[in-house]
């Protein structure tokens, strides 16, 4: 079995996550973890609907920001597809989406302060990376053949509608669609930097320990992703992308100064801006090498790899919850609602909630980022699993899950898990701002005491790590030879 | 302009020559059956035309090339894009105008299908298929035809009156097809392939069934 090029890359992934899990900070620091975790899950049982109008207001600006932010998003996403063959574009495409949308809204929080902008922007730009890259892609795929015949002299607008978009326009449909989901987890969570969403309602019900009003915005969050089929038509869509803008809710005006400021002093490194030499600069910049930036690498680093080992074994134990191989309908019902549940809640905020029970340390980041990401893998390859037909004879139970399905479904399981590497590590660096040591810590606290210099190498650094991860894990997959897709 | 003139139609793949090299000339108001056994170079042939005349030839490749998002409409309206102006393509896609669809509807009706107007061409049968990729030929209104086998789906009677469109239709065109008795019937002309060379090339009445099986 080890002669398996992918058993023995899964074998290296997992000795390297043992030996983070050494060296790594996992541990349980308050005082009654459980208890807390069961007032939680009451709270969540007993959610209270009724305690401000502030909770519908939240919804509602959840869903405002998520429309305008991908719309603008995938319009902009769309035009740089056309354009992606060029490298500076695709450079681009890569930097901005290799920096997460929280990392954005710190940004655009220092100059257009709350501003409906940031949070527009803050998802608008990460986004339209991300679509510029699966559009490209789509359009790519597209078959060339129809173009090819057009009469001499079509003119290139008429050729792209007729023979191009055409055969894109259901994958593409199907993409936007899928990135609204994400969208409006994205918006969830900019409540928890200070924007009017769902975040921010359930950041001060925790700070109070009111439980059933925190359980009531999840609840009314799971069914508003659940129900999305039914009230995202087609139709109704021009509506909805012309009234969002006016629910983004009115924020603070923008103060012009703090813009000025911010490009012209603000990201200034404080030695140039001081006028203080090339010495200077130097010794500013590997301080913050030495004391932020490598420990920041480093934490999350161990702790992505820790994480996606522990999506992955998850997955592979989530799947058959919802495999048709395995139990009948009323436990793949209830397994269905539980791998939605898991993957419809962001990671920050299942984080979040993890933190406020076990105290700040690596455990509740890992099982966080395990819970959604896995939750989204295994329902991606348990669907895979229906479709695979067994003969009649075979095994059932547990040798049916080892001998038949495994071996079946292990290329996609790791193909999805590679393509989700760099999206793990986005969001461990992203999880700093919770209180863990990875990137996101540092680039906050940076940020708390006025270092916006600072807080922008490391945003830097964020992205560069990011777009290596990325670039590791697509070198992985063509070389293991695994199939990749977009959508996941 | 009194035909075309081929001079060292080459093809490779993977390094190994499938066609040619071949000259040939073709005269304005001819039409020729391209005949031989599958795996010849016929298609082969057929693109290496199709890139010498840079697209000035309608062409009916053996994949149809058609856009299975789009209605049969669209599909055959696409051949005369290159009439029309940016707007009018634009707003055809959204809202096909009166005289298009008059003109595209009796094309269609006499291919057979005209109640097929507004179905999506991946909701076509195989011959349903063929047709409109036909008719987007015919709609392109070039003097010149290539085809690859455009009636290798249809049943006798449709296929008759296809090939006696095509020839009618068109100055000159270069058919290959599989069927030789049809080519025989509706060709002036008669190129047969073999291994990638001319093995035959006579006018159609000079010629029998028997005549061309030996490429067989």
């Amino acid at each position: 079995m080890f002669a398996y090029p992918t058993v023995r890359a899964s074998l290296i992934f997992l000795a390297v996550a043992l030996l983070g899990l050494l060296v790594a900070d996992i541990a349980i620091t308050t005082a009654n973890p459980w208890q807390d975790l069961g007032r939680f899950f009451l709270g969540v049982a007993t959610p209270n609907f009724f305690s401000t109008e502030g909770l519908l207001t939240a919804l509602l600006r959840t869903v405002a920001f998520a429309f305008v932010g991908v719309t603008l998003g995938s319009i902009c996403g769309f035009l740089l597809a056309l354009v992606y063959r060029f490298l500076p574009v695709r450079i681009f495409c890569a930097f901005i989406r290799a920096i997460h949308e929280l990392f954005w809204a710190l940004i655009f929080l220092q100059f257009f302060g709350f501003h409906p902008l940031t949070g527009v922007l803050a998802i608008a730009i990460p986004y339209a990376g991300i679509f510029a890259k699966v559009y490209s892609e789509i359009l790519e795929e597209a078959d060339p053949e129809p173009g090819r015949l057009l009469p001499p002299g079509t003119s290139s607008i008429a050729a792209f509608l007729y023979a191009r978009i055409p055969d894109c326009w259901v994958q593409m449909r199907t993409y936007t669609a899928y990135r609204l989901e994400c969208g409006l987890r994205s918006s969830a969570i900019l409540g928890f930097v200070g924007l009017p969403t769902l975040g921010f309602y359930l950041e001060s019900s925790f700070s109070q320990g009111l439980y059933s009003d925190a359980g009531a915005m999840l609840i009314l969050f799971y069914v508003l992703i659940a129900t999305m089929p039914l009230w995202l038509r087609p139709k109704l869509l021009p509506l909805y992308i012309l009234a969002a803008p006016f629910f983004l809710g009115d924020g603070l005006p923008i103060v012009w100064g703090n813009v000025e400021r911010f490009f012209t002093q603000d990201i200034i490194p404080s030695p140039i801006r001081d006028g203080e030499g090339l010495a200077a600069i130097w010794a500013w910049l590997s301080d913050v090498m030495v004391t932020e930036a490598l420990p920041g690498i480093w934490n999350t680093v161990v702790l992505t790899q820790i994480a996606l080992v522990a999506t992955g074994i998850l997955s592979l134990l989530a799947f058959p919850l919802i495999s048709n191989h395995f139990g009948g309908p009323v436990r793949r019902t209830s397994g269905h609602v539980l791998l939605v549940i898991a993957r419809s809640t962001p990671e920050y905020i299942l984080a979040y909630i993890l933190l406020q029970l076990w105290g700040p340390s690596m455990l509740p980041a890992v099982v966080a980022l395990a819970l959604h990401n896995g939750g989204i893998i295994g329902h991606l390859i348990g669907r895979q699993t229906n479709t695979i037909h067994l003969r009649p004879d075979a095994p059932v139970g547990f040798f049916r899950y080892s001998w038949e399905l495994v071996p079946r479904i292990y290329r996609s399981f790791l193909a999805f898990l590679f393509y989700r590497w760099e999206i793990i590590m986005r969001e461990t660096a992203i999880l700093g701002i919770l209180g863990i040591y990875t990137l996101g810590f540092y680039v906050d606290s940076a940020i708390q005491n006025i270092q916006f210099d600072r807080a922008m190498v490391l945003i830097l650094i964020t992205a560069l790590l990011n777009i290596g991860v990325d670039a590791l894990g697509r070198f992985i997959r063509r070389k293991l030879a695994l199939q990749t897709m977009p959508t996941c | 302009m009194s035909g075309f003139d081929f001079h060292g139609l080459t093809a490779s793949f993977d390094g190994e020559r499938v066609i040619g090299p071949l000259s040939f000339r073709i005269n304005e108001g001819e039409h020729v059956g391209l005949v031989g056994k599958s795996g010849a170079g016929k298609s082969t042939l057929i693109r290496l035309l199709y890139d010498r005349l840079e697209g000035k030839a309608s062409l009916v490749p053996q994949g149809l090339g058609l856009v299975n998002a789009l209605p049969v409409f669209h599909n055959v309206f696409m051949g005369q894009l290159d009439q029309h102006g940016t707007w009018y393509n634009t707003l055809t896609l959204i809202r096909p105008f009166r005289r298009d669809k008059d003109a595209i509807r009796a094309l269609l009706t006499e291919l057979g299908i005209p109640e097929k107007l507004w179905i999506p061409a991946a909701a076509l049968s195989g011959g349903q298929r063929q047709r409109v990729a036909i008719a987007r030929a015919l709609y392109r209104q070039a003097p010149t035809l290539l085809a690859d086998e455009p009636i290798s789906a249809l049943d006798g009677p449709m296929a008759q009156q296809v090939m006696t469109m095509l020839t009618n239709q068109f100055t000159t065109s270069i058919v290959a097809l599989h069927d030789v008795e049809m080519a025989l019937a509706h060709c002036t002309r008669i190129i047969g392939i073999q291994d990638g060379q001319i093995a035959l090339d006579q006018p159609a009445s000079e010629l029998t069934a028997a005549d061309i099986s030996v490429l067989y």
